[in-house]
């Protein structure tokens, strides 16, 4: 995993995030990529072969809080947001939908 | 020379117990409206300097005081924290107050709904002032990547308060809230409050609600709160922990009397200090305070153990790896469709997302989205992702070693001292590893306190960090009293 990160990969990576870099923005992403994905390589010293993933501390909590960890709410019909009331934040809205520009070019 | 005297000591002000305070509002020798209204009179003073509040909440504030003061008046029991002023750090939502996260991509947005732990508080008496300024999207350990301008040290206003949370703990520190609420993904609310010379307090993941917490990292986000004094920041956890029914990963647990069991003493716990905490790049000055914080806890009792935690290095790799990723995943929502900023130059849909992201997120939060992007990316997902989550492993399971010895562990919160403004912004790879003793905890999601512990000669406060098993806050607030105590 010391791979270096080529300008290409930036642009690759920014269309995969929906990011529309500036051109000034890419040459420095690169350096610090580069810096920061140099850095992390350290985790290859390790090995870590037959060792599980943790992808979240609760798994490492059993028998001390594994009650609450899987206890779902009751799956109950419940009122949500009123439509009125977050229809009112979006940049652009006809009151029923959100409004976007046009998806499928004719 | 003689200016520089006064403004490092000018902002600093210690409030009061919440205790004290509830005498003064109980006995009515105190109004809960005359309390708000001198703490924003003070913010009104100091604010424009420091930078902390990023929005207030006048009307809430006064209009739950105002009930505060009627339940005085005809006395009644007061709940808890009756008439407590305090400060949310924005990226907590309030219903009707704006919520930035720090950021100009949710400029403008008022939520919908209250975050349980800012609910909870509130049920409990206390009174909002306002939002507060922190890293954007809580990326950044200086709060310097704020959209809206960095937040100042109240104990020296030309250095950091220390991030994400600067905004939370500043305000403690200049007496601009009596407590505030943060989040801590990799150190946010631990960092700042040893900067700030407070007390920040990392609660066992999923001890804290994060209904309403915009989502930075999932598998590391905690909600805490910043005191002046230890009992009160185990009161206040006390006040906002326990299972949410909106958040399903929040622990059913029974909370504890954390407050009772901080007054206990210390004596008889088993400390331990591990070596890698004191190695190479520790300042020496902040060696010397934690050392004497250490032989404090001696002095009050507690025995000492030195211990080892031998994979310590590679929690700042991992950390970044597993944060960066979750990130890229958390943040994909904000695109500009259902609330915050759209950019007007786009005729697609695509290109809208794309230049709303680019114009509204800062340098770091992009950084650490493509970062994310690039770790999970096909062909790399193994290498970077899965790895790190490996390690991820081995560093909690050396935790629990650990604690199968000893019942806390004691480190510096910080290799340094709060840094100058701009000292770091150049180099992101020097700004992550400000955060090299504090990242562990969060990936082992175990919990702890950072109190202060002396300071330097120039006068920058020292945290020392408090660390305790899951669910062991009461261990943590108990060794924090001591050390309290010893200041």
């Amino acid at each position: 995993m010391s791979a270096k990160v080529t300008v290409a990969d930036v642009e690759r990576v920014a269309a995969l995030a929906h990011l529309q870099l500036a051109s000034e923005e890419v040459e420095p992403m690169r350096r610090d990529l580069n810096a920061i994905l140099g850095y992390v390589a350290e985790l290859n010293q390790l090995d870590t072969t037959g060792i599980e993933p943790l992808a979240q501390a609760s798994e490492r909590m059993d028998g001390q809080a594994s009650a609450g960890h899987s206890a779902l709410r009751p799956d109950l019909p419940a009122p949500s947001l009123a439509r009125a009331v977050v229809m009112a934040q979006a940049p652009e809205s006809d009151g029923v939908f959100f409004k976007v520009p046009k998806v499928i070019e004719r | 020379m003689p200016d520089e005297t006064q403004s490092a000591t000018s902002f600093v002000e210690k409030p009061k117990t919440l205790a004290a305070l509830r005498e003064e509002i109980s006995s009515g020798r105190t109004k809960a409206t005359d309390l708000a209204a001198s703490y924003y009179a003070r913010i009104e003073e100091k604010n424009p300097r420091l930078n902390v509040y990023l929005s207030l909440t006048k009307e809430r504030a006064l209009a739950q005081a105002a009930r505060i003061d009627a339940l005085a008046a005809k006395g009644d029991p007061l709940p808890p924290l009756a008439g407590v002023p305090m400060g949310i750090k924005d990226a907590l939502v309030v219903q009707g107050a704006p919520a930035t996260a720090g950021s100009k991509i949710l400029k403008g947005y008022q939520p919908p709904y209250d975050c349980t732990a800012v609910a909870r508080l509130e049920a409990a008496g206390a009174v909002l002032l306002g939002k507060l300024n922190c890293d954007e999207f809580a990326m950044g350990s200086s709060n310097e990547n704020s959209a809206f301008g960095p937040v100042r040290n109240p104990v020296d206003p030309e250095r950091v308060p220390g991030g994400s949370s600067g905004g939370s703990a500043a305000a403690v520190a200049a007496n601009l809230a009596v407590a505030t609420l943060g989040s801590d993904t990799g150190g946010s609310i631990r960092q700042p409050a040893s900067f700030c010379g407070v007390v920040g307090v990392l609660p066992t993941w999923g001890r804290v609600s994060r209904y309403g917490l915009i989502a930075f990292a999932s598998s590391l986000d905690r909600v805490g709160p910043f005191a002046a004094h230890v009992r009160d920041a185990a009161t206040l956890l006390g006040a906002i922990a326990g299972h949410d029914p909106m958040d399903a990963t929040c622990s059913a647990a029974p909370v504890e009397d954390y407050a009772a069991a901080s007054d206990k003493p210390a004596a008889g716990l088993r400390i331990g200090v591990p070596a890698e905490y004191f190695a190479e790049g520790l300042d020496a000055e902040v060696r010397a305070a934690i050392e004497k914080g250490i032989a404090a806890l001696e002095a009050a009792g507690c025995s000492i153990h030195p211990i080892a935690l031998p994979h310590t290095k590679y929690a700042v790799p991992a950390y970044y790896l597993i944060a960066t990723a979750e990130a890229s995943a958390n943040l994909a929502r904000f695109d500009g469709v259902r609330y915050g900023y759209r950019s007007p130059q786009s005729t697609s849909l695509a290109g809208m997302y794309a230049h709303s992201r680019d114009e509204g997120f800062g340098a770091e939060v992009k950084r650490r989205i493509l970062l994310g992007t690039y770790a999970l990316s096909a062909g790399y997902y193994d290498a970077y992702y899965r790895k790190a989550q490996q390690v991820r492993r081995i560093l909690a399971e050396e935790f629990l070693r650990a604690f199968a010895q000893v019942d806390a562990i004691v480190t510096p919160t910080s290799p340094f001292p709060a840094f100058k403004i701009g000292e770091k912004t150049g180099d992101p790879l020097a700004m992550y590893l400000a955060d090299i003793y504090t990242v562990t905890a969060s990936l082992a999601g175990i919990c702890g306190v950072s109190v202060p512990c002396g300071a330097t000669r120039a006068g920058l406060p020292v945290g020392m960090q408090i660390l305790a098993p899951h669910l062991g806050e009461s261990t943590a607030f108990r060794v924090a009293r001591a050390v309290e105590a010893a200041g």
